[in-house]
């Protein structure tokens, strides 16, 4: 598989995710955070936070980030980057909504 | 030693206030001082009425001296108290529970609100304008809502009729002349000022005279000449004021429309009788505004003192104290002779300027939408400048002047030092830089303290914190209040009380009012607005989970892992075998890691799996458990010795009472966590004087100790108060934890809190102001109605059921 193929997969329902909140996809040993903004976009992390690894999907959304709830690192939703003077990426995974339908793309690297 | 002189004063307003200031500066030990005040209180700041009406400041915060001050200055003071007469030939005044000789006598009486001579003027409903009595009865009237006329469209009735609309009154108002403060405004500036009140709800009816005011046991409406009716279960008459001259008349001291003074503020046929104030009329003129209140003061001060100071009546500048209205006017305004006008309109960003101008000199200006200029057209205005040169670009502003760029800091940096910036009390930026410089000021309160600026509306508090920033540099901490958080400018108090007082019972709703910066907050300001929300409104907020922190949403504490931690609640730590044997059970069940007692008496289970939780609480739920709260910010835990049941030493049941203690307060909300002890005797074997709030038992009753801490800091705690019974003993804890849930900062502790208000002050509102405890009391029982409900049984029986589940567990197929 090449870096292009796309991969998707469905996951569950919009309605299943709170707004300004997250629910977990277990992915063999990963687990991957899907994020509702209360805007009602959809966002996917790995459930990883650079810094020490605490479970991103628990902290809080806000404004297009999420606030870790170990140490208060905040990540960018989009791109998994650490915002502000702290430094580091977690992995982010294209997610797609189809009337209603939560699909991930787990991509070539699954 | 030479004797003290004698001075009365009569009135204690804001002139007289300051002159009090002046003389106990400049010669503390000249004067024995009566202060004679028909008001039952003493100084205030009476220009701040509207914010308190309005409900964004609280009668506290205005007090400009209070009873330690005339204590501490040997003022006697006659507070409630009318004056009767005044005799001159005795030199002596007389009240109304007896009289007082005088070398000196100061009548500062002030003024009274006019009240239009027409029918049903005397009705109940029919209030004016004047003081703090006026202030709470229309509160009091707001509180049962309905419909309010305010009868004059001037300074005053407007900031009565804005604050009565924040208290959710309807209201209308009706003003005589074609405009709205005719007498500050040209008619474009009231046309613009209508239109934003208006657009806040409140209406507007111009050359509306009144004919009477209808109703017959209490005030139901407002009739106009025009036959217009109004209905209102409140009218407020601010039509003007009057001088209060009755006491002078009767003296025989000569009065024109007030009490008629040579420019040394002396009366003109008593050389020991003195006025000052509203009072006051020099040559015909009068005096409403403040500044020249105050500067009247500083003359009368220094002649008492023997000095020959003169009064001069200077040109004034007028601001509307209506939050979110700028307005701004100054000088003469008219049109007339020889006068041209440069106006600047912007009508979708509600801006309108007006320049006055004469021989090419700045004579009014009417500023509206934008106020930012106004001390600089003012300064040119007093300072008579010559501004032909920049004419052209005149009315954009300070900033467009010698091309200098549009930043607030270089306009304040390019005033000279003789410019005012605060008009209140006439104090101008060269003082201020002095005055910073010579003390060593840091602060905005000290800056307040020593130079009064900014210290009476408040409204050129930014201009005195860039005077501040340029003079102290980098050393210039502007964090007098420090922000929430970076989604707005309001520190945690202002925001408290702006849910208050505008009755902001959401999270978006106080983001939209308070103008939050961010779309949705973060997660510093979400978790204390939800706090804030729950705290203020228990019966209608309902909690917003995804504005808490993980281990308050999922009730259990996160651990570095990502696992959680399980604490069930031990009453007063007291367990038994089929507790012991449910929580073995439970362990084994589901692998738990890690048992472990806690600090506060209890059994925490370490290393459950998210997903397993709400098993592990069905368990413990069947066996009686319920949540410790153990990640809460709220009561934890309520630790105990053995007392009196056991303990050879213990002098009550300090482990029925902790108990007790503990059913009564589980499950409440508070800024920050709360633990609790109570200890049956003086070898306080609970550690109760560390503790938030720690109990003493003793033979006589129960000791109360409050503000202690055991973390980051170590504090011992402080004595509240000593109580005989277990149910006083309640009763004070109670309201004590509530008085810090409704006034701390959000993760501020009991003991920085308490530290921050002063000790005292809890004292006094929660033991010594009985009633005020017991309203607070039941404000907590009230808010317990709503938050006694284990967590842990709710999600058992299917609440938040999504917390706990992962949404998809994809196989390794799939996957790959």
């Amino acid at each position: 598989m090449n870096a292009m193929t796309r991969n998707w997969v469905v996951v569950g329902s919009i309605d299943d995710i709170p707004r300004q909140g997250a629910r977990c996809v277990k992915n063999g040993d990963m687990t991957i955070a899907v994020f509702r903004t209360a805007d009602d976009r959809l966002f996917a992390l790995e459930d990883r936070c650079p810094h020490r690894g605490g479970p991103l999907s628990q902290g809080i959304v806000h404004d297009g980030c999420v606030t870790c709830p170990l140490h208060n690192w905040v990540i960018s939703l989009e791109s998994g980057k650490a915002q502000g003077a702290d430094e580091g990426a977690t992995q982010s995974f294209p997610v797609m909504l189809d009337a209603g339908t939560v699909l991930l793309d787990l991509g070539a690297g699954g | 030693m030479t004797q003290k002189r004698k001075l009365v004063i009569i009135g204690a307003g804001m002139a007289s206030g300051r002159l009090v200031e002046h003389l106990l500066e400049r010669d503390p030990q000249a004067f024995d001082i009566t202060l004679f005040n028909a008001e039952p209180r003493g100084n205030y700041n009476r220009i701040m009425l509207s914010p308190v009406l309005s409900g964004e400041k609280s009668w506290a915060d205005i007090v400009t001296h209070d009873d330690a001050f005339y204590a501490h200055n040997a003022i006697t003071t006659r507070f409630g108290e009318h004056v009767v007469r005044i005799d001159r030939e005795a030199k002596t005044v007389h009240g109304e529970k007896g009289s007082v000789p005088y070398d000196d006598l100061v009548i500062a009486t002030g003024s009274a609100p006019f009240i239009i001579p027409v029918e049903g003027r005397d009705l109940p409903g029919v209030v004016t304008y004047r003081d703090l009595d006026d202030t709470n009865a229309m509160i009091a009237a707001a509180e049962a809502g309905g419909k309010a006329v305010v009868i004059g469209g001037g300074l005053l009735g407007l900031e009565a009729a804005a604050g009565l609309k924040e208290r959710g009154m309807d209201v209308t108002v009706i003003h005589l002349a074609g405009h709205l403060m005719e007498r500050q405004l040209d008619e474009a500036a009231g046309y613009l000022l209508k239109r934003d009140l208006e657009g806040r709800g409140i209406k507007v009816h111009c050359k509306a005279s009144t004919a009477a005011i209808l109703g017959s046991d209490a005030v139901e409406g407002v009739l106009l000449e025009d036959n217009t009716g109004f209905e209102a279960s409140l009218v407020v008459m601010a039509v003007g004021i009057r001088p209060e001259t009755r006491l002078a008349v009767d003296a025989g001291i000569e009065v024109a429309r007030g009490i008629s003074v040579t420019s040394a503020l002396t009366t003109l046929n008593d050389p020991s009788i003195h006025a000052l104030g509203e009072c006051v009329d020099l040559d015909g003129q009068l005096f409403g505004l403040v500044a020249p209140l105050y500067d009247q003061a500083a003359v009368l001060a220094d002649n008492l003192l023997g000095g020959e100071s003169r009064f001069v009546p200077k040109e004034l500048a007028t601001k509307l104290k209506v939050t979110g209205v700028n307005l701004y006017s100054a000088g003469d305004f008219a049109e007339g002779e020889g006068r041209e006008e440069i106006v600047l309109r912007d009508a979708m960003a509600g801006i309108y300027k007006r320049l006055v101008l004469k021989d090419n000199r700045l004579i009014g200006a009417v500023l509206y939408g934008d106020t930012a200029d106004g001390p600089w057209f003012f300064d040119m205005i007093r300072n008579g400048t010559d501004i032909a040169e920049m004419r052209e670009t005149l009315v954009f502003g300070q900033a467009y002047q010698g091309g200098s760029p549009l930043d607030p800091m270089a306009a304040v940096a390019a005033l000279p030092p003789e410019a005012e910036i605060c008009g209140c009390n006439g104090v101008c930026k060269g003082r201020i830089v002095e005055t910073i410089t010579a003390r060593g000021l840091t602060s905005l309160d000290e800056v307040r303290a020593h130079t009064k600026a900014s210290a009476s509306c408040g409204t050129c508090t930014g201009l005195v914190e860039k005077v501040m920033a340029l003079t102290l540099g980098d050393s210039y901490n502007p964090a007098a209040v420090t922000p929430v958080c970076g989604c707005t400018d309001l520190g945690h108090d202002d925001v408290r009380r702006l849910i208050r007082a505008g009755g902001l019972k959401t999270i978006p709703a106080v983001m939209q009012a308070l103008e939050w910066k961010t779309s949705g907050g973060c997660a510093k300001c979400r978790p204390a607005l939800n706090y804030y929300l729950v705290c203020d409104w228990p019966e209608d907020y309902s909690d917003d989970y995804q504005s808490r922190f993980i281990n308050e949403r999922v009730h259990a504490n996160i651990q570095k892992d990502g696992t959680y931690s399980v604490v069930p609640r031990m009453w007063g730590g007291v367990t038994s075998s089929k507790e012991l044997r449910a929580i073995a059970d439970v362990v084994d069940k589901f692998a738990i890691p890690t048992v472990k007692c806690t600090g506060g008496q209890r059994i925490d289970m370490l290393g459950v799996k998210k997903e397993d939780l709400p098993a592990v609480w069905e368990d413990l739920g069947k066996a009686g458990f319920v949540s410790g709260h153990a990640y809460a910010k709220g009561l934890r835990t309520v630790k105990t010795c053995v007392g009196s049941d056991w303990c050879r030493f213990g002098t009550q049941d300090s482990t029925g009472f902790g108990i007790r203690l503990e059913k009564f307060m589980w499950g409440s909300w508070t800024p920050a966590k709360v633990k609790l002890a109570v200890s049956g005797c003086p070898r306080n074997c609970a550690e109760a004087t560390c503790k938030d709030i720690g109990v003493i038992c003793t033979d006589a009753g129960f000791e109360i100790h409050f503000a202690g801490a055991a973390g980051l800091e170590i504090k011992g705690t402080d004595v509240l108060c000593q109580v005989r019974t277990e149910d006083e003993a309640l009763e004070i804890i109670v309201a004590l934890t509530q008085m810090y849930r409704e006034q701390a900062r959000y993760l501020e502790r009991i003991y920085k809190w308490a530290a921050r208000i002063g000790h005292d002050e809890v004292r006094r509102q929660v033991v010594e102001d009985t009633d005020r405890r017991r309203a607070c009391f039941d404000r907590f029982v009230l808010s317990q109605k709503f938050a006694q409900v284990d967590p842990w049984s709710e999600r058992v029986s299917g609440r938040d059921k999504h917390e706990f589940r992962p949404m998809a567990t994809l196989s390794m197929e799939a996957a790959e």
